[in-house]
């Protein structure tokens, strides 16, 4: 038993037992860190392991917060079993954007899948018939079972986003871990080799974009689980960012990173506002850039730098390259060292 | 892990407030509500002071001076008022995770004026469900009055935009019969709600809409809707938008040969935001509503409510701007909200929605004319009167009566 | 016909305000090789100490060259202040600063000047000019002008000047460059400031169109940033080309197509840029990448 394996399951019950030690409000923020760890894992399996950048992974996170709205609000299905169905809407969304996605590099394909992003609230108020266009849509909250009836409705919530999360950071590690992962990291690092090595690149590729969709898609399935109600307003462009942002304050390429940087992007913006509510703006991207000087490779990076160990066999690290990814060409830019 | 360490701390010092406080609390030991003791109260507000919204984050600061004058006074019974307020950046799951706060973590006596239809409809499920009062949301759509049964807790304040939209109508079929109209109108709930309102109260008149345009918040400009608008040959414009927009669409008429009766919505008709920075003269003849009275009118220079208005803005928030109508607006929420409080019975949040929803008011900084008026029920909209009003020689000149919209039941 | 001419002159237009902060993406992006998100937000912040200047009873032209200035050296500081610690890191790292950047640039002009609308005097006349028949605004003629001055003073100094040579250079490749004497730092620093002065006058020039507010560049950044993709992030008359493409694109969907209609008109250019971009990677006129093994 490795010890990362240890400090997962340590890890692991502390956040079941985290609710029970917080106000309900903290835990309904800590509810949406779950919900946003799990996007910003999803955009770290293209980002960090395949090398492809998009900033349109707001637009997945917002299909599925509606999938699950409205077969919950005007079909009358149970919460969980609309995960599946907005995991595989995405899934087959992400696909589509992937294949473009093959001919565009870098900052091409940031650029469009920006444009997805922006596109997102109008498209939802487009289709108002089935989305509740601008006046948004209720589904609320599963009520907390009977068998659990001593859990707070945020406790409930925040468990059963939790039991969603953590297959869904098991499923990852086990996908960055073998024999895809390193395919994928090779596919990022060295595309030639990679095919002369006889790695299907565009298979490879498209399907990275469809399983981080699908995370996205399950992190909106989850947002929706916890708010309740979904409206446009909660899908603009700035939602992409910060699922950019959770990445790279995270760390690429790593999985546990997405958790740091789903804390970061809920709750600095708000200790900001506490600490200086005129300034909270300023405060929170002085924040941003001053930790991207003492953190450049993100937090987990800098556990790795702090542990500095030789890399021994068939260790998940080996897999682990620090190197600048924003994605296929423009990432291969010999900068001064 | 740092990050961790902190959220830790100051969460812990915290725990005492655990589980779903108040879920249940009908029964048991003395019912003194949260929020609420002899010398003070509490309220609690979600507001955008980030992000392309904040413009409205002067109605927090109007709302903040009003309470903060309240109590230079004395307070309400000898109770101060501390109104909390929280950013929000107008997106609703910040909304949320700010009220849960207010009502959990702060222990709010009462939600009032959170901002934003969206953020609104995202909280007000939580809020009566916790039997929080939601009172005086700022927001103007007809949803916060049309079932009261299903949220009696909560309320909205200014004028829906389906009254103002039927006070438009109004004037339309008294002054301008047979009018031809082209719309432009912001693509969310408040446009809609405001283009829906006008056409419902058009029906069976001669008056039409031949042509509409919608634009996004993140449009960056609105010259081809105006160019379509302009095209349709209509003679009068319904320009729906918020205060950049009003203002490139009037700079836009001017610039064009298309001369028609311009009409523009409450929310953007502030000479201060909209009308100065166009020049004064490309707004002559515009046409528009209002309920309060307005700071930049000389005719209220000695009024003894603006007097303490303007005073009171300059001693408490320094920073707010007394000519922004958005201030006005939160100062005379607030004025709303402490006579509610001042009529509550007793301390609870049951006695505060009894007197909210049992109020008949005349407040000084409406126009003259203008009540709050609720009534159980029978009426469920605190405002609704408004006056027309006409941009004339550099300033609004109020028109007619004032009329009793009331377009809603 | 009339009007089909007025909708594409109204394309033009908006595309040139597109095109003007486009120009500064495109000047980054060719001396540092990132993009800068904050491009947007630092062209609003150089508007607002125009208007500053303007209001403090100073003449619009004197106000703006002012502001032209301050902005050169602005952008010179940032760089050399806030890029430079995480110069030569992770892509993402600096893409994530000027992110943060936006954020507090943005927040920082809230807290100074306020979020309420702000008018700012124009530079060109009012009234149009008649050309063919057809009123066209002295305002989209003077914005069309300068904006093609100015790719043609980009142009000179990138391809005819020493300097812009260097430039070039120490985009391309650092290090060689170190080697032959250019000092690379100062260019990249030169990169930032030139970027800003564009910035600043996409600012002040679109500005009496839009009103000032801190939430000036925040929609017109996302039709730049497809602007310079469409024209090919390294080519300045690229950039320019690719705004009038998404505005006159723009207009015509909003204009005619009702099915698209005013909502979704974003996805035309969308879709043009994707369509060009599916053939040429690089964008019209972007130098394609060489893929190193």
């Amino acid at each position: 038993m490795s010890r990362t394996r240890i400090a997962w399951i340590v890890l692991l019950v502390l956040a079941i037992l985290l609710p029970f030690f917080f106000s309900s409000y903290r835990v309904t923020q800590f509810t949406l860190v779950l919900a946003y760890a799990v996007a910003a894992l999803g955009l770290n399996l293209l980002l960090g392991y395949s090398g492809q950048i998009s900033l349109g992974h707001g637009a997945f996170f917002a299909l599925g917060a509606y999938v699950t709205a409205i077969l919950v609000a005007k079909s009358g299905w149970p919460h969980l079993a609309t995960i599946p169905v907005a995991a595989a809407i995405c899934a087959a969304a992400g696909f589509a954007v992937g294949i473009p996605a093959l001919r565009l590099h870098g900052l091409y394909l940031a650029l469009v899948t920006l444009g997805l992003a922006v596109a997102t609230p109008q498209l939802i108020k487009r289709f108002d018939g089935l989305t509740g266009g601008t006046q948004g849509l209720a589904a609320p909250s599963p009520s907390v079972p009977g068998f659990l009836d001593f859990l707070a409705d945020d406790q409930w919530l925040y468990l059963l986003n939790l039991a969603i999360l953590v297959p869904m950071f098991v499923l990852a590690a086990g996908l960055v871990r073998g024999r895809v992962g390193r395919a994928l990291v090779t596919v990022r690092d060295n595309p030639i080799a990679a095919k002369t090595f006889g790695v299907d690149l565009a298979a490879y590729k498209t399907r990275a974009f469809a399983v981080s969709a699908a995370y996205a898609g399950v992190a909106g399935s989850m947002f929706t689980i916890t708010v309740g109600f979904v409206a446009p307003e909660s899908f603009g462009f700035a939602l992409s960012f910060s699922f950019l942002a959770a990445v790279v304050v995270g760390g690429l390429a790593t999985v546990a990173g997405a958790i740091f940087g789903a804390l970061f992007i809920e709750f600095v913006p708000v200790y900001a506002a506490d600490v200086n509510e005129a300034l909270a703006a300023v405060i929170y991207g002085g924040v941003l850039i001053l930790f991207m000087y003492v953190l450049p490779t993100g937090v987990v990076g800098l556990a790795r730098r702090v542990r500095l160990r030789p890399k021994q066999e068939g260790e998940r690290d080996a897999v682990v390259v620090d190197r600048g990814v924003a994605g296929g060409g423009a990432g291969e830019r010999v900068r001064a060292q | 892990m740092a990050l961790l360490a902190a959220v830790l701390a100051s969460g812990c010092g915290r725990s005492d407030s655990d589980g779903g406080v108040g879920a249940n609390a009908g029964g048991g030991e003395a019912k003194a509500a949260p929020g609420i003791t002899d010398r003070s109260i509490k309220l609690g507000g979600s507001y955008p002071f980030s992000g392309p919204a904040s413009a409205y984050a002067s109605i927090a600061l109007g709302a903040q001076a009003r309470f903060k004058a309240e109590n230079a006074k004395g307070g309400v019974d000898g109770r101060k008022i501390e109104f909390v307020t929280l950013d929000d950046a107008y997106e609703p799951q910040r909304a949320i995770t700010n009220v849960r706060r207010l009502v959990e973590q702060d222990q709010v006596f009462a939600l009032f004026n959170t901002l934003g239809t969206p953020n609104n409809l995202a909280i007000w499920d939580y809020a009566n469900q916790k039997q929080v009062p939601h009172v005086y949301v700022a927001t103007g759509a007809s949803a916060w009055g049309a079932d009261i049964a299903a949220h009696p807790y909560t309320t909205g304040w200014q004028p829906d935009y389906v009254s103002e939209a039927t006070a438009y109508a109004e004037y339309l079929k008294a002054e301008k019969p047979g009018a031809k109209v082209a719309a432009l109108f912001q693509n969310d709930g408040f446009g809609s709600d405001l283009l829906t309102g006008f056409k419902k109260a058009l029906e069976g008149s001669d008056i039409e809409v031949i042509a509409e345009e919608s634009y996004e918040v993140t449009d960056p400009t609105i010259t081809s809707q105006m160019r379509k608008l302009a095209a349709s040959k209509a003679d009068t414009f319904l320009n729906i938008t918020t205060p950049k927009f009003s203002a490139q669409a009037i700079a836009a008429i001017a610039k064009s040969d298309w001369k028609p009766l311009h009409i523009l919505n409450s929310v953007g008709a502030s000479k201060k935001l909209v009308l100065a920075p166009v020049g004064l003269e490309n707004a002559e003849g515009i046409v528009s509503m209002t309920y309060v009275k307005d700071p930049e009118d000389p005719q209220w220079d000695s009024d003894p409510a603006m007097q303490e208005y303007k005073a009171g803005i300059a001693e408490h928030e320094p920073k707010a701007d007394p000519q922004d109508t958005f201030t006005t607006y939160g100062w005379t929420a607030a004025s709303t909200m402490i006579e509610a409080l001042k009529a509550m019975k007793e301390p609870t949040r049951e006695a505060l929605m009894e007197s909210v929803r049992t109020m008949d008011l005349e407040l000084p900084m409406l126009l003259p004319g203008v009540k709050v008026v609720m009534n159980g029920e029978q009426d469920t909209y605190p405002i609704q009167a408004v006056q027309i009003m006409r941009f004339e020689d550099g300033n609004w000149k109020l028109q007619g009566d004032v009329i009793q919209a009331g377009g809603v039941e | 016909m009339e009007r089909f001419v007025e909708t594409l002159i109204d394309g033009i237009a908006t595309g040139s305000i597109y095109g003007a902060l486009a120009l500064a993406l495109v000047l980054i992006y060719r001396s540092t090789g990132i993009v800068n998100f904050a491009q947007g937000e630092l062209a609003m912040f150089s508007t607002f100490i125009a208007w500053g200047l303007v209001e403090a009873g100073i003449p619009l032209g004197l106000a703006i060259l002012l502001t032209l200035a301050v902005s050169l050296v602005g952008g010179m500081v940032i760089e050399r202040v806030l890029i430079r610690p995480v110069e030569g890191g992770q892509e993402l790292t600096l893409v994530t600063v000027t992110l943060g950047l936006f954020i507090l640039v943005n927040g920082l002009a809230r807290w100074i000047w306020g979020s309420t609308n702000r008018g700012f005097p124009s530079l060109f006349p009012d009234g149009s000019a008649n050309l063919v028949g057809i009123g066209v605004a002295w305002e989209s003629l003077g914005l069309v002008a300068v904006l093609l001055g100015v790719v043609g003073v980009l142009w000179l100094v990138f391809q005819h000047t020493t300097l812009g040579l260097a430039m070039r250079a120490a985009a391309v490749d650092p290090a060689a460059s170190r080697l032959v004497g250019i000092p690379v730092g100062r260019m990249l620093m030169l990169g930032w400031g030139f970027a800003a002065v564009c910035g600043a006058l996409a600012g002040v020039l679109v500005a009496p169109r839009l009103f000032l507010d801190p939430n000036l560049m925040g929609p017109v950044i996302i039709y730049s940033f497809a602007a310079a993709t469409l024209g090919g992030f390294d080519s300045p008359f690229g950039a320019v080309l690719g705004g009038w493409i998404i505005g006159v694109a723009e207009a015509l969907a909003g204009g005619y197509v009702d099915f698209i209609g005013q909502d979704l008109k974003i996805l035309v250019p969308l879709g043009v840029i994707l369509a060009v971009l599916l053939i040429r990677p690089q964008g019209l006129f972007g130098s394609p990448e060489v893929a190193r093994a």
